[in-house]
């Protein structure tokens, strides 16, 4: 027993030293910083986007939005117990999918556009063929032990899914059984992210912490700190190097990964809300953040500047997304709306 | 027995956290200035195909719907 305690601090001080030894490799390669890099960069001056649309038909809460990859259609989940699929273009809704429990944190759209998914307080991550005559359960991934808060498809066979369980994991859509299952976080996974060769994904969780993963081997390869507070909201950057995050701190932060750290802070005093999601606009060069002020604020990510704001909701944003052809910005919130802005 | 298997799961916990920050120890990392550099670069190359930044002109814009009256 003795020596079993002996070993343990043993372990637990090189955990410190190995510590120490990150953050001295972070800091030696600390020889700039993006707002510095950026100084000679032309402002993007204000930027003014007007709402196109607002799409009416939820009757309760919407926490969840995502666009499908032809850039026009859109599926939206509310807590009044609907999906819907949208045609942001018509703004007609193609496709009502009533779900079993109404309580959903999260819905995607699968890259080919044959099936939707979401999940929430069931702990269930329902996928759905919407190309059916009408919509069809095609499978209930059923594992996790807490809350749904994140799913995205790699394909119509494969789907990644984030929990309050604190882990996160790859399943297999042909059997409905766990592939991989991702543990290192010691809070509720909040939000999920893959990269754009889909070979890593980045999670945020109520640690306070963004993880970087191995998509087929489940190893955590890297992991980023600086947030003080639930990590609600992430993205990649399009060049698949850097990933933006958002937090209940009130703060999105720029982690880059190949040099392991944090490299820019998107903050302003006047604003005291928490961060519920993200977006980046097709360049990368714009963020839009959803907040629980009712707005998407719009900030500059090379300056670190805000230059925006998309005002019209009467409640917390909860969602926010960029088609791929990068037209528009759509916005959901707890006032039952989505709304489209260019 | 359990007072065992207590030690035993903190002793595994213990050598997985040290197995995990080896791992991200082992990180090569590039200099700040270099990811600045190139995350610039990515912004403005492709800052002329990015329709928030520059503007998506009534005509081709998907999301407003064409208007009936035209002036030739």
């Amino acid at each position: 027993m003795a020596s079993e305690k002996a070993e343990i601090d043993a372990l637990k001080k090189e955990c410190d030293g190995l510590r120490t030894q990150i953050e001295a490799a972070r800091k030696a390669v600390n020889d700039g910083s993006m707002t510095g890099a950026s100084g000679g960069v032309a402002s993007v001056g204000r930027v003014q986007l007007k709402l196109r649309k607002t799409l009416k038909g939820h009757l309760a809460k919407i926490y969840a939005m995502h666009w499908a990859t032809d850039s026009k259609q859109m599926v939206s989940a509310s807590q009044d117990g609907k999906l819907l699929v949208w045609d942001t273009h018509t703004g007609n809704k193609l496709v009502a999918v009533p779900l079993k429990s109404a309580w959903v944190m999260s819905v995607a759209f699968a890259p080919s556009g044959n099936l939707v998914a979401s999940g929430g307080l069931d702990n269930i991550c329902t996928v759905y063929n919407i190309k059916a005559a009408s919509p069809k359960t095609l499978r209930e991934l059923d594992a996790h032990t807490g809350y749904l808060s994140c799913c995205r498809f790699l394909s119509d066979s494969e789907i990644l899914t984030a929990s309050g369980d604190t882990t996160c994991c790859l399943w297999d859509l042909e059997t409905g059984k766990q592939k991989v299952v991702f543990t290192n976080h010691i809070g509720d996974c909040m939000s999920l992210a893959l990269s754009p060769d889909m070979n890593t994904f980045i999670s945020g969780a109520c640690d306070s912490l963004a993880k970087l993963w191995d998509v087929r081997d489940g190893t955590c390869k890297q992991t980023f700190s600086g947030h003080t507070s639930d990590i609600n909201a992430i993205a990649f950057f399009h060049s698949g190097n850097a990933i933006i995050t958002g937090s209940d701190d009130c703060a999105c932060k720029m982690y880059d990964l190949r040099s392991d750290q944090e490299v820019i802070n998107y903050q302003d005093t006047s604003l005291n809300a928490g961060v519920t999601s993200l977006a980046l606009s097709s360049s990368g060069r714009l963020i839009f953040a959803g907040y629980d002020d009712f707005n998407c604020h719009i900030w500059d990510s090379l300056k670190g500047e805000k230059v925006g704001v998309l005002s019209g909701h009467d409640n917390r944003v909860s969602c926010t997304g960029v088609p791929e052809d990068g037209l528009g910005v759509c916005t959901g919130s707890w006032d039952s709306f989505l709304k489209l802005w260019n | 027995m359990s007072n065992n298997s207590a030690a035993n799961s903190s002793l595994v916990l213990a050598q997985k956290a040290v197995k995990q920050l080896r791992l991200e120890a082992s990180v090569r990392r590039i200099k700040v200035s270099q990811a600045a550099a190139e995350l610039k670069a990515f912004c403005l190359q492709n800052a002329h195909k990015d329709p928030l930044l520059t503007g998506v002109p009534s005509s081709d814009n998907p999301f407003r719907p064409p208007k009936s009256c035209v002036l030739f």
